[in-house]
């Protein structure tokens, strides 16, 4: 995310790639797609500098279709790829993509420890709660009792919360938005902004294996009521502004507060700050139902990038030396035969 | 003091004994430094112009209980008048420091040898823990054997008492004395020893002062035993003259120093920068902590939270536009294996270093055993052909570093490199090439859209396709592991499109047999009664065995195989010029059944699966057989 000005700006026409694409019609893939393709002449980078990286499942077809650089790796690996590709050529601005399956299970352990790291890329992890591209089973985000080919009487297993997964690896950027959602361009704006990994779940409709799983907060209708979207420095309301989060100071847990006529902070209404690490917590785990579902940007607060941290070590090292091959081979016990 | 040494030295020079060549063993419980003391007999043997060859092994446990059999650490070294190819089949002098170190390698020592025993350390304790009854140094159970023993333990606490160190503190001097003795039996300089003892205990004068103590004390002990101090037990003394060298300059180098050194090298010659990704494995990690101090040789090392990201982190370099490097040992390889195959279908170069162990499964970490050549040449999904070279000897990584990094980026292929434990820690003396010497083989990125338009998956005459960097205007384009469409390296899973695809893979690597040298025979002729045929760090023993029997007029010869897949042009030919041949390996005859396969002859295996290198003796035994 190096601060580059474009000769001339792009349209999402020149991120277009001349690939088919091969999602199922109405699969929630599309619209996501369409929303990086619309933000990226926003960034300011150029196409050739620009590399999508993803691993294996239904959105890691995702590079295909961007024309940019692209490497379509192996199950899980994308983050491992990424952090090679970025160590090796720290100018270019690196996107991983994946999925609920590729980042969480296969995968889990490079998710974590590129967070960790906190190498300078963006992480969208399409979350649909299922494996769509193997038909169907469940995936570790699927909900309790989810029926799949290898579940026939339900999941039994508890799910994984992926942002919650990413905090606790230790992310410095963690946001939500789903598919269709029209805000969906300015989350990834922000993930952009961001020096360091940035990692935004977006829940996707998988309309053939598990259509419709975030309908509950996600469909249009009665939005406004089960949608808590942040922003920073603003009160966290919802519905109409008649409700908001305040922190139950007993339990130091968060609570749904009614708010009468704009009298937030009378109802103790807490004004969202995306750098309170233990608010973040609070919202990633927050129950849907009970809770609206959080979204936008719920924590952005950079640290010094991995990538940037050994590229200062390897030239501070470097400094002043004199990479002579043969003195290297010449050193250590050495004699001279006359 | 050393002038006083060098006096006696004058005066019973003419009565040592100046054999062709020693095989010394010294042998200990992990926390005696048994490692260390071998290390710097090297190189006090290389600066006395010995050639020699090493074998360190040691236990895999880092501190194995005090004193129990399964804690010894041994180090050997085999130094010669004449050229050296092993560590040496039997030891002519035995250093044990405890009872355990005794028994685990007494058995191997040369019938009339040396034993030197720490008797300070043979007490009921450790006798138990050795599972002795009964004192071996007071029964007449080691009778086969010269046993001189003495108490290393007291000798060193007063030679050491005049700084004051704790008792433990103490005894870890132990080693230098032991060492300072050494150096006495074999007629060696003490200073370069004891200048490495300032640089290593710079910071810590006492210490440094302490080892040099107990260093002079076990080599006065040497003196005046032989001038017949009463009390003191005579011991022995052998001078082994220098080797014939060419000149130049020298230096001691491991196979892990050697493939670090060596890839710095390639890249250079290739004018790539490195990308090291590296997980934590027994034998392989040492290449990786040489590599992390290589900053400015434009080397980047990455320790990778599992053997999968250090693989998969090296393609994303290569593919970002530096050489990806990952090694491993065997386990650690098959965690790697979808991720090579991904390098395949991408065609990124790449190269994975192997230092294979005793397997199956965590086998034997420390242990040495040549059984990964399956796993390289075959071990994958798919038709997946790669470039498979091995390495001879620590010396010899460096070149075979050189030739995968030539192989990898001339063909845009990932590169199995195959070592062994024995190769990563063994040391041998290596004339320091003239880099100048080497012919560069730069590698060419496409930066432009080439006439007729640019092909992702296009080939040049090699076969090779074209290498872009990410950040190249004009030339974007998607790869992955989805079978790729000729030239354009879209999606296709046509059927004439994948056979076409893996008739070119396979093409391509086959094709690589005209990019190397013919088979050459390294000892004895091209035809005949009988070949071995080696590869690997087999070469020591095997070379000495044909060359001892050459001598005695038998016809057999010595064909040594760097390249294991492709194979020389010609070696099916030259193969076929013998009567018999014999593979000898350190597995249950992989390399024999791979020559079977390609080139239907009757190669019949010597196999060895201990976890310790083959002894000259053995391969001698097998050609006397053969040729009866």
């Amino acid at each position: 995310m190096n601060d580059m000005t474009p000769i001339q700006k792009s349209s999402p026409k020149d991120w277009e790639t001349d690939q088919e694409v091969r999602w199922c019609p109405g699969c929630g893939d599309y619209a996501i797609l369409k929303a990086v393709q619309r933000t990226m002449p926003e960034l300011g980078r150029k196409p050739e500098d620009t590399v999508f990286i993803s691993g294996i499942g239904c959105s890691s077809r995702f590079p295909y279709y961007m024309e940019t650089y692209g490497f379509h790796t192996i199950h899980g690996r994308a983050p491992a790829v990424a952090t090679g590709v970025k160590l090796a050529n720290p100018d270019l601005d690196v996107w991983i993509i994946t999925g609920d399956g590729d980042a969480l299970s296969i995968g889990g352990n490079h998710t974590m420890h590129l967070l960790r790291r906190n190498l300078d890329c963006q992480i969208l992890l399409f979350n649909n709660e299922i494996y769509g591209l193997t038909k169907g089973q469940y995936s570790p985000t699927s909900r309790v009792g989810t029926k799949s080919p290898s579940t026939p009487f339900g999941s039994v297993d508890r799910p994984a919360t992926p942002c919650a997964f990413a905090l606790g690896s230790g992310a410095r950027f963690v946001a939500r938005g789903f598919d269709v959602s029209k805000h969906l361009p300015d989350v990834l704006k922000a993930a952009h902004a961001h020096k360091g990994a940035a990692f935004i779940e977006i829940f996707q409709n998988c309309i053939v294996y598990n259509k419709d799983v975030f309908e509950d907060f996600a469909a249009p209708k009665g939005a406004e009521a089960r949608q808590l979207w942040l922003e920073d420095g603003q009160p966290m309301l919802f519905d109409g502004g008649s409700k908001g989060i305040a922190m139950d100071m007993e339990t130091l847990t968060l609570k749904v507060v009614g708010v009468a006529e704009g009298g937030w902070q009378a109802a103790g209404v807490i004004v969202h700050n995306v750098k309170n690490r233990a608010i973040a917590h609070m919202l990633v785990e927050m129950p849907f139902g009970e809770f609206p579902m959080a979204l936008g940007v719920l924590y952005d607060d950079p640290r010094p990038t991995y990538d940037s941290a050994v590229t200062e070590q390897n030239a501070k090292l470097s400094e002043g030396k004199t990479p002579d091959l043969q003195a290297l081979i010449s050193k250590g016990q050495t004699w001279t035969v006359e | 003091m050393a002038t006083a040494a060098r006096s006696i030295d004058t005066q019973s020079q003419a009565h040592i004994p100046h054999p062709e060549a020693v095989v010394v063993r010294f042998a200990g419980d992990s926390g005696d430094g048994m490692q260390l003391t071998g290390g710097q007999f090297t190189l006090s043997s290389a600066l006395a112009g010995n050639d020699f060859a090493t074998f360190p092994d040691f236990p895999a446990e880092i501190r194995a209980p005090q004193g129990t059999l399964f804690g010894v650490s041994a180090f050997q070294i085999n130094f010669g008048a004449s050229e050296i190819d092993t560590a040496g089949d039997a030891p002519d002098v035995l250093v044990a420091m405890n009872p355990a170190a005794l028994k685990t390698n007494v058995k191997d020592l040369k019938p009339g040898g040396l034993i030197i025993a720490d008797e300070g350390e043979f007490n009921a304790r450790n006798l138990a823990k050795a599972q002795y009854d009964v004192n071996p140094l007071e029964d007449d159970s080691l009778g086969k054997w010269q046993l001189v023993h003495f108490n290393i333990s007291q000798l060193t606490m007063d030679a050491v008492k005049p700084f004051g160190l704790g008792n433990k503190e103490a005894l870890r001097c132990k080693n230098m004395w032991t060492l300072g003795l050494a150096l006495w039996m074999f007629d060696r300089d003490r200073e370069p020893i004891i200048q490495w003892l300032k640089d290593k205990f710079a910071k810590s004068p006492i210490l440094a002062d302490a080892n040099i103590a107990a260093l002079n004390a076990g080599h006065a002990y040497g003196e005046t035993a032989e001038i017949g101090n009463p009390g003191a037990v005579p011991i022995p003394r052998k001078h082994v003259d220098a080797a014939p060298a060419d000149p130049g300059l020298y230096r001691t180098i491991n196979g892990a120093d050697a493939a670090a050194m060596g890839l710095v090298a390639g890249c250079q010659l290739a004018g790539v920068k490195m990308f090291f990704g590296g997980y934590p494995i027994t034998p392989a990690s040492s290449i990786l902590h040489a590599l992390a101090r290589f900053k400015e040789y434009g080397v980047t090392t990455f320790q990778a939270e599992d053997e999968i990201a250090a693989i998969a982190s090296a393609i994303g370099a290569s593919y970002a536009g530096q050489l990806g490097v990952t090694s491993s040992s065997g386990p650690g390889i098959a965690l790697k294996t979808e991720a090579i195959g991904l390098a395949v279908m991408t065609e990124l170069p790449l190269v994975i270093i192997n230092s294979q162990r005793g397997g199956p499964s965590t086998g034997l970490p420390t242990k040495t055993e040549q059984s990964d050549l399956y796993q390289a040449v075959y071990g994958r999904n798919g038709d997946t052909p790669l470039p498979v070279i091995s390495a001879r000897s620590p010396s010899d990584v460096f070149d075979c570093a050189i030739e995968a990094v030539r192989i990898a980026t001339q063909f845009m292929t990932p590169v199995i490199l195959l070592t062994d434990g024995y190769i990563a820690n063994a040391a041998e003396p290596w004339k320091v090439p003239d880099m100048s010497s080497y012919k560069p083989f730069p590698v060419s990125f496409l930066d432009h859209v080439p006439e007729g338009g640019f092909k992702p998956y296009g080939r040049d005459n090699k076969l090779a396709r074209p290498w872009v960097k990410p950040g190249t205007p004009g030339l974007l384009h998607r790869i992955g592991g989805i079978e790729k469409e000729v030239d354009t390296g879209h999606l296709n899973y046509s059927p004439a499109n994948h056979q076409a695809m893996t008739d070119i893979r396979k093409g391509k690597v086959d094709g690589i047999a005209a990019h190397i040298p013919d088979q050459d025979v390294c000892l004895g002729t091209e035809g005949g009664k009988l070949a071995i045929v080696g590869w690997g760090s087999t070469f020591g023993p095997i070379h000495q065995a044909v060359r001892r029997m050459r001598a005695k007029g038998h016809d057999v010869s010595h064909i040594h195989v760097r390249h294991i897949w492709p194979m020389p042009g010609n070696l099916g030919d030259l193969l076929k010029s013998y009567d018999k041949v014999i593979v000898p390996e350190m597995n249950t005859g992989q390399f024999k059944t791979v020559l079977r396969d390609q080139f239907l002859i009757d190669a019949k295996p010597l196999n060895k699966v201990s976890g310790q290198p083959f002894r000259i003796a053995e391969i001698e035994a097998a050609i006397e057989e053969a040729l009866a």
